[in-house]
């Protein structure tokens, strides 16, 4: 969730005087540059100069700055693992001769320029045939040489141009999924080609009042119906008898029930009169709901597919790990790992398992999984817990527990991520009962009615009130409106999981925040500097000794001086950081120390950084002054505050951070809301489930951002990761929302909340409808004419009506 | 009136094929990715070699 470039200016209208990286945008100084073009950083200048190299510069007039940061070095050994045969033949998809298959998924492909240089990759390296793209599911198809070139340095090439492949070595989960998908278009399409041809060949009897001239011609034409509907019921609607079944299975009239019951009485009938040649039947009606409603389902069921919205810790683990054996470093899958195993850790690899420390120096950057910035120093002996990442060089390590027994996978280990969420059922449900509960007894009445009558009018009339009375606009109503909706959510880049999330939305009444990276950016901060005004000199060997730094305050004053200064890198000499205190080095023969006010007056009391968020400065020993840092709390997040306390939304805040922050989220939060700090993973769980148990009325919306706020995410009724690159990955959700979207959540609310009100609305419009059809078909009038016109006329004006009113609640909720 | 009833066995013939070319194509991926081919045909076939000195990094 960190190392994530600035791209737009600050708010406050500073000058920018940076120029940006040629390959990726960032604003950077001056230092690192080749053919008049300026970097960012060497990891960029070497893809530039690699893709020069192979007349590949078109990749950068495609697209404005295409280019993906280069995250650190990897090390050399961080594929290593593909050179093991079992990982190879999971990921191969064909394995040939003299030809390889393999697919991978790419979450940084972004833009024309991505498919571009992605699909040239056999200019850079022979041994590769070709590349093809998918950018819908962001994934890569490559055939190469396996003797000239491996798996291995396949993705080596890929990682080094920026778009490492995310792999997975269980992944059968995808390919199943678009088959079903498939299977679904085709449905439709079946059943618009039979629907379609069906109204063709009725035209005649409409036109004539069921008086065709032709007797025989009369029965050409209704036979033919009769076997073009056949597709329409045993393949096209076969999911409606499916689901209805199960649920009388399970003693549950679902929605699917009475739509089935339809179907088949409507199905059944027109066989009778065509057969006994009593008249054409409604197979019209039929197919053509049967169509609208397959239409409807598929327009609510499109979800994104490049979006994962079900990951746990395995997904941001390393796939290999290196064991020391004998002295001699092997590959190893994560799962291979056992206690006692001796793993080395490079610089900025995660730890994957708790391990002792045996060698080297730990400086651990814990902000995955804790959500606390500062990292945490460990020396030998000391017990480190995984997800944390390596900050400092390599070091060598004693696992003390395997991978799914360690600190941090205990967490999984709660059965909240065993359990589906306990949906609540949709409004819409008990609707369809009652309707279905209604439709009976006008039936029993109208059955009633005529054997006391005309008991030769019982079987029609009660037919034709089944036919009519299909429940389908009811849930034509609701697939159009939620289809609609998630369209709109996704369009301000709010992703949901899936259609059952914005009811869950709309019966939010309690809110709760992480702070990090949710309501503050995570990489940008607000500095003040107090002390004397610093000179250009000073400020050029400030920004030489921070560019050296990985802590998080030393890139935050890094990007300050880029912003609002002509910085010059000068050379450093002698550069130390010492975790927890500060950096310290020399520059034109002059000692310069920066860190904690302690570790400049060279007192040895350490205290630890952030907690003051203060950053001091000396030159040869004199105090020249010091950065203040606070967090930098997103756009529009009080306002957006403001506006959800005044409607009366219980609002709290978790975060795993220390209590810097904690005036400045009283004044926003004011007095009611609950605020704490240093909450661990397994707290910020407990604290959801301690609301949701005090009362069972309370429905809790989780805003998150990290591994920390996994299990709170997934406890509560909606958990929404928030992510500053949708591309990068995400804990398990409900939803997916861009990080500059989060002062529109207000707004969201309301939005979902609105979608009841289109739905009720179409829902009594449909049982006007209803109303009409039913005063037909009780008198045994209903004639197939009436019904087919009856039929669209319903259906499009309510998928009509559904969709202008969610576009327009949109446009005036400001979405 | 057989004449008739040869031109709806001709329409649904031809509508069929469309059914099944719609089929196919769905079979064959057409839709699973709507923005890569409206991209891919504008890209040049051979990459330009020679250095393009006028890309400066604009400097705002």
């Amino acid at each position: 969730m960190e190392d994530i470039s600035v791209k737009e200016t600050k708010p406050s209208g500073r000058k920018r005087i940076a120029v940006q990286c040629y390959h990726c945008g960032e604003i950077c100084d001056t230092s690192v540059s080749t053919d008049e073009k300026y970097f960012c950083c060497d990891g960029c200048k070497f893809v530039y100069q690699l893709l020069q190299e192979n007349g590949l510069c078109n990749y950068y007039e495609l697209s404005e700055k295409p280019g993906i940061k280069v995250k650190g070095k990897f090390s050399s050994q961080r594929f290593a693992y593909l050179e093991n045969e079992e990982v190879k033949k999971k990921l191969l998809r064909f394995e040939g001769g003299s030809q390889c298959h393999v697919n991978f998924y790419l979450p940084q492909m972004h833009c024309a320029s991505c498919i571009w240089l992605l699909e040239n990759l056999h200019t850079i390296d022979q041994g590769i045939f070709f590349s093809k793209t998918n950018f819908q599911r962001k994934e890569i198809f490559i055939a190469f040489d396996p003797a000239k070139i491996s798996l291995r340095k396949v993705v080596e090439l890929l990682a080094f141009i920026g778009y490492e492949p995310y792999i997975s070595l269980n992944e059968d989960g995808k390919k199943s999924n678009k088959k079903v998908n498939h299977k679904k278009i085709f449905k439709i399409g079946v059943a618009g080609f039979c629907f379609s041809n069906i109204m063709m060949l009725s035209f005649p009897e409409y036109f004539s009042s069921g008086n065709i001239g032709q007797a025989d011609l009369q029965k050409v034409f209704t036979y033919l119906n009769l076997a073009l509907s056949l597709p329409v019921f045993f393949y096209s609607a076969n999911e409606f008898f499916i689901s209805a079944w199960k649920g009388l299975r399970q003693k549950w009239l679902n929605i699917d029930a009475p739509i089935a019951l339809a179907i088949l009485v409507t199905f059944g009938r027109s066989i009778y009169e065509i057969i006994s040649g009593t008249g054409a039947g409604y197979l019209d009606s039929m197919s053509g709901i049967v169509f609208f409603m397959l239409v409807g389902r598929w327009f609510q069921d499109k979800t994104y597919d490049s979006f994962s919205f079900d990951r746990d810790y395995k997904s941001y683990f390393p796939l290999g790990v290196s064991i020391l054996k004998n002295g001699k470093e092997e590959t190893a899958t994560i799962s291979q790992l056992k206690k006692g195993d001796q793993i080395l850790v490079r610089q900025n690899e995660m730890i994957p398992a708790d391990a002792i420390i045996l060698s080297g120096e730990g400086n651990i950057d814990y902000s995955f999984v804790s959500g606390e910035n500062t990292p945490l120093l460990k020396r030998r002996t000391e017990l480190v817990y995984a997800g944390g990442k390596q900050l400092g060089g390599a070091i060598t390590m004693e696992v003390v527990h395997p991978v799914d027994q360690s600190y941090i996978t205990q967490l999984w280990n709660n059965d909240v991520f065993t359990r589906q969420k306990n949906k609540d059922r949709s409004f819409i449900h008990p609707w369809s009962r009652y309707f279905t509960l209604i439709l009976f007894i006008i039936a029993g009445s109208t059955a009633l009615y005529w054997s006391l009558n005309d008991p030769s009018k019982i079987w029609p009339s009660v037919t034709a009130s089944l036919i009519v009375a299909c429940p389908c606009s009811l849930l034509l109503s609701a697939t159009f409106t939620f289809g609609n909706m998630l369209r709109h959510f996704g369009k301000n880049k709010f992703y949901l999981k899936n259609s059952s999330v914005i009811e869950a939305l709309s019966r939010i009444n309690t809110i709760v925040f992480d702070k990090t990276g949710t309501l503050t950016h995570s990489s940008q901060a607000n500095v003040f500097f107090e002390g004397e005004k610093l000179q250009n000199e000073e400020i050029n060997m400030i920004y030489s000794l921070v560019k050296e730094s990985v802590h998080p305050l030393s890139r935050i004053i890094k990007q300050e001086l880029i912003l609002t200064h002509i910085v010059r890198p000068l050379q450093v000499k002698n550069f130390k950081e010492i975790a927890g205190k500060g950096i310290i080095a020399s520059v034109n023969d002059m000692q310069i120390k920066l860190g904690s006010k302690q570790f400049i007056e060279n007192n040895e009391l350490s205290a630890s950084l952030s907690q003051t968020g203060e950053v001091w400065f000396s030159i040869n020993g004199i105090n020249k002054g010091v950065f203040k840092i606070s967090n930098q709390y997103r756009d529009g997040v009080s306002e957006m505050i403001k506006s959800l306390s005044s409607k009366k939304y219980k609002l709290h805040v978790i975060s795993g951070d220390n209590e810097a922050e904690k005036k400045n989220l009283e004044s926003i939060f004011g007095k009611q809301a609950t605020i704490l700090f240093h909450q661990s993973p397994q707290e910020k769980l407990n604290f959801i489930n301690e609301l949701k148990n005090r009362n069972s009325k309370t429905k809790v919306l989780m805003l998150g951002d990290g591994l920390n706020d996994a299990g709170a995410l997934k406890q509560s009724d909606v958990g929404v990761a928030v992510s500053e690159n949708t591309s990068q990955f995400t804990p398990a959700c409900d939803a997916i929302m861009d990080s500059k979207e989060v002062s529109k959540l207000h707004r969201f609310i309301q939005y979902a909340r609105s979608g009841r009100t289109v739905i009720t609305w179409s829902f009594i419009l449909s049982i006007l409808y209803n109303i009409v059809g039913l005063s037909f078909a009780v008198q045994g009038l209903l004639s197939p004419l009436i019904a087919a016109i009856l039929m669209p006329v319903s259906s499009i004006s309510i998928v009509t009506y559904v969709t202008l009113a969610t576009s327009f609640s949109a446009k005036r909720k400001g979405l | 009136m057989s004449v008739l009833i040869l031109l709806i066995a001709f329409s649904i013939l031809i509508a069929g094929g469309f059914l099944i070319a719609f089929i196919w194509s769905v079979k064959k991926g057409q839709y699973d990715d709507d923005y890569s081919p409206s991209v891919r045909m504008l890209f040049d076939d051979k990459p330009v070699a020679e250095k393009n000195s006028s890309l400066i990094p604009k400097q705002k």
